[in-house]
């Protein structure tokens, strides 16, 4: 027991369960976004996946970071573009499209990639974003080092649950977002178009997905490679039931994942290790996230036309 | 306000020669109408007769395909809601536009506020809905969420919604159509205070004595034409009626009942409350062969569950049924129907058909399992459409086909092949459960003639109505319910309406219970 009482106390643990969480609250916050509006977006994991791959090709052919996490967010929505085009006026199968846009972008990124690096066999290197130590709140001990310690995409991520919250509630813009989820036929009826809204949801939110993608190889991996997003955006979309469509919430969720994910890895490495077969490791978050599913997304309250096309004049 | 005193009624309203086509059909055929400050019009017509569709147009849902709509006299420009309500037209829709998952406060705020400001004010719009509330006379819970509320508070909701944006004309789609008597008189007085302060009303409606009680004005739609007008004042519900039909209105004509043996029998049952609906306390009936039984009762009050039980969905706690002199505890649905048990459900929507189903597979969705529908487990649709073929026809269901999926059926076509399906059978025993809620005038008549025919063939009729008169001119027997329990067997004519209206307010059962 001394060697998880071990864990828990150090700073190293806590910080590695907030950068964990990091790609996760960007992606989850567009979801949350697509998901209010009505929109189910499955393209996220393959919007992930181009993300991290346009965000690390424009900072490796030479461009300034943040202009990377540009590159991705524009990808992102160029996808996303394509999945409110199909699903938004054409009013296609939610799921279909979704499980589409994530076989067309992973299967993009990954040609691309060996288009413009054919003859690589380790993945080349940028220099990422580097941890800022926010000045006096780094010092505290403990959650110093885990919450002020953060590259600025960690920071950024926090900035923007918050934003989204506002937003959502707080914002005509937002109650116009939950209205099209909710009722397309109200907010139609109050002459808001449905159309345009549900088309800027899905948009936004796969931007903010692609920028969680590019997290990965801007501010955690700092090269790309196949496999790399490994089923984040699924997590996403679990995210999203267990946060009850509700940012706030989300972001616990996240940081609760994360942190059994960081915890996982450490455990591996004590005694009990040693004894238990590490695949039983690599199973635990999902194991405990189910878990967690179960028991908070009970009540939750599904946006009451989530996956339903809405047609003007229809009879 | 002034302008109505002054005399100087003008045109706030001008729509001319709207026409409308879906497909083959036409569903407003250059029909004009105009409406004046303060005034109530009201548009009358049978279900399907194209009054909802004039209302869309005007409210920019959909675009006339000719003709021209006219608010304070600018022209409206077609197709965008957002510019009817700029011209101050409010719709109260008959299927509300509400979001269950919002407060009240935020469904009326919705669409108000730019969308790029950066705050929503609640409190100032809290302090406006109150305001508004007041002088209307409609009470709401600012903060409660839709999905929690009423039917007649969500109607509430859907006017605040129309006021909130300074609306000077309402349009009312149906609005009674879901509502109680009572609720239906405060709305009545909600309307008389907006004419009062200068709003002016279209009010859609198929119910006579409602159009009679509120209107200034009748204009009579039949299949997507305008037929008629007439000063309410100066016209009585026998004319309108007749306009509406386009045929003198003929009320079915209850010949006395030859009742038999009891068919079903209940006695002494008793069945588990649900949530806020009572069960039955104690409850004995019988039910008669070529007799009409009449269940009166405010709604919510133990008729689900006697309807249920009947229909072998629920089973009784204590008692007894007994079913062509066999003595049973419970049955399940299918040994219901298979006894001659034919249901018609109280809400055909949801209970009575599967939307997305076609009208073959509707007709037989009670029958599937028998022959000459199926047959040692494969379905032969043949013998099905035939069969649904032979209920359009018998039952003048008016449908494109019976391959049409049954939700683009208007409710009183949806009724007749319900009617058909459990009809066509041969029923002992024939559950009633609000058989002409919703339905028009037309397709009223129908029902009842079709139902007096069941009897008098010599089916055992269990009528549910929470309509008193229609329980009145149907019924042979009448009991009366509430909070379960079940009134004495009253033979017609033996009890006045008020009377029963006590004993539906709960009077008069102690007492029973008592000499028994």
């Amino acid at each position: 027991m001394m060697e998880v009482l071990d864990i828990l106390l150090s700073a190293s643990f806590w910080a590695a369960a907030v950068r964990i969480a990091s790609p996760l609250i960007f992606a989850t916050m567009g979801e949350i976004i697509c998901e209010r509006a009505g929109v189910l977006n499955l393209g996220i994991e393959g919007i992930m996946v181009i993300g991290a791959f346009a965000g690390w090709m424009a900072v490796y052919v030479g461009a300034p970071l943040w202009f990377g996490v540009a590159v991705a967010m524009g990808a992102g929505m160029l996808f996303g573009l394509l999945h409110a085009t199909l699903t938004v006026p054409f009013g296609l199968s939610q799921h279909v499209v979704g499980l589409g846009v994530t076989l067309l972008a992973t299967s993009t990124s990954y040609f691309a990639y060996r288009l413009m690096l054919p003859e690589v066999s380790s993945p080349p290197k940028i220099a990422p974003f580097q941890p800022y130590e926010i000045p006096l709140l780094s010092d505290v001990p403990l959650i110093g080092p885990a919450l002020f310690a953060q590259t600025p995409m960690t920071y950024a991520a926090f900035l923007l649950a918050g934003l989204v919250a506002f937003t959502l509630y707080r914002t005509p813009l937002g109650l116009a977002l939950r209205s099209v989820g909710e009722n397309p036929a109200a907010a139609a009826a109050q002459g808001l178009s449905v159309t345009g809204l549900r088309m800027g949801a899905v948009i936004v939110g796969s931007g903010l997905m692609a920028v969680g993608g590019a997290f990965l190889t801007l501010s955690a991996f700092s090269s790309f490679f196949f496999e790399m997003v490994n089923g984040r955006g699924w997590i996403c979309i679990a995210l999203v039931v267990f946060g009850a469509w509700k940012p706030g919430k989300a972001v616990l969720g996240a940081l609760l994942y994360a942190a059994f994910d960081a915890f996982q890895i450490r455990l591996q490495q004590t005694p009990i290790g040693a004894v238990v077969p590490y695949q039983f490791f690599l199973m635990m978050p999902f194991i405990l996230s189910i878990l967690a599913l179960i028991a908070m997304s009970r009540r939750a309250e599904v946006p009451a036309a989530l996956m339903v096309a809405f047609n003007r004049g229809e009879r | 306000m002034n302008a109505a005193q002054d005399g100087a009624r003008d045109v706030v309203l001008r729509l001319d020669r709207i026409t409308k086509r879906f497909g083959k059909l036409v569903a407003n055929d250059a029909v004009s109408l105009t409406l004046q400050r303060g005034e109530v019009v009201a548009l009358l017509g049978e279900n399907g007769a194209g009054k909802t569709t004039l209302m869309n147009i005007l409210f920019g849902h959909y675009v006339a395909d000719e003709g021209t709509v006219e608010a304070f006299g600018e022209p409206l420009p077609p197709g965008h809601p957002r510019a009817a309500l700029a011209a101050g037209i409010g719709m109260v829709h008959q299927h509300f536009t509400l979001a269950d998952n919002l407060t009240v406060t935020e469904n009326i705020l919705l669409g108000t506020v730019p969308l790029w400001r950066m705050r929503l004010d609640l409190t100032r719009a809290k302090a406006r809905i109150a305001q508004l509330s007041r002088d209307f006379g409609l009470s709401v819970h600012a903060d409660a969420k839709v999905g929690a509320l009423t039917v007649g508070e969500r109607q509430r909701v859907e006017i605040l919604k129309a006021l909130y944006r300074d609306a000077r004309i309402l349009i009312l789609d149906e609005p009674t159509a879901v509502l109680t008597p009572q609720e239906t008189e405060a709305l009545f007085e909600t309307l008389r205070k907006a004419v009062g302060l200068g709003l002016s009303i279209v009010f859609i409606s198929h119910k006579l004595h409602e159009v009679m009680a509120i209107s200034d004005r009748c204009l009579v739609l039949r299949h997507g034409k305008l037929v008629g007008e007439a000063d309410t004042h100066q016209t009585d519900r026998h004319a309108l009626a007749s306009m509406m039909v386009g045929a003198e209105i003929v009320p079915p004509d209850v010949s006395p009942a030859r009742p038999g043996l009891a068919i079903l029998k209940l006695s002494g049952v008793t069945t588990p409350d649900h949530g806020a609906a009572p069960g039955l306390k104690s409850v004995t009936m019988d039910l008669r062969a070529g007799q009409i039984t009449g269940l009166a009762g405010v709604s919510g009050n133990g008729q689900a569950a006697l309807s249920d039980l009947i229909s072998g969905v629920i089973v009784p706690q204590e008692g007894t049924l007994c079913l062509g002199g066999e003595e049973r505890k419970a049955w399940t649905p299918r040994r219901a129907v298979h006894s001659g048990i034919a249901r018609i459900p109280e809400d055909r929507h949801h209970t009575g058909t599967i939307a997305d189903f076609d009208l073959t597979e509707n007709t037989i969705l009670e029958t599937y399992m028998d022959p000459p529908i199926s047959r040692w487990g494969w379905m032969n649709w043949g013998a099905a459409e035939k069969r649904a073929r032979d209920v359009i026809e018998a039952y003048d269901v008016r449908c494109p086909g019976p391959s049409a999926r049954i939700r683009l059926l208007s409710g009183g076509n949806m009724q007749k092949l319900i009617l058909g399906r459990v009809l066509e059978q041969d029923p002992e025993v024939i559950l009633a459960n609000q058989p002409v809620r919703g339905l028009d005038i037309g397709a009223i008549t129908y029902v009842h003639n079709r139902l007096l025919a069941a009897r008098d063939a010599g089916a055992a009729i269990l009528l549910i109505s929470e309509d008193l008169d229609e329980i009145i001119q149907l019924s042979d027997v009448i009991h009366v319910i509430s909070e379960g329990r079940l009134s004495p067997e009253f033979s017609r004519g033996s009890r006045t309406p008020a009377e029963l209206g006590l004993w539906m307010a709960g009077q008069g059962f102690g007492e029973a219970i008592d000499a028994a």
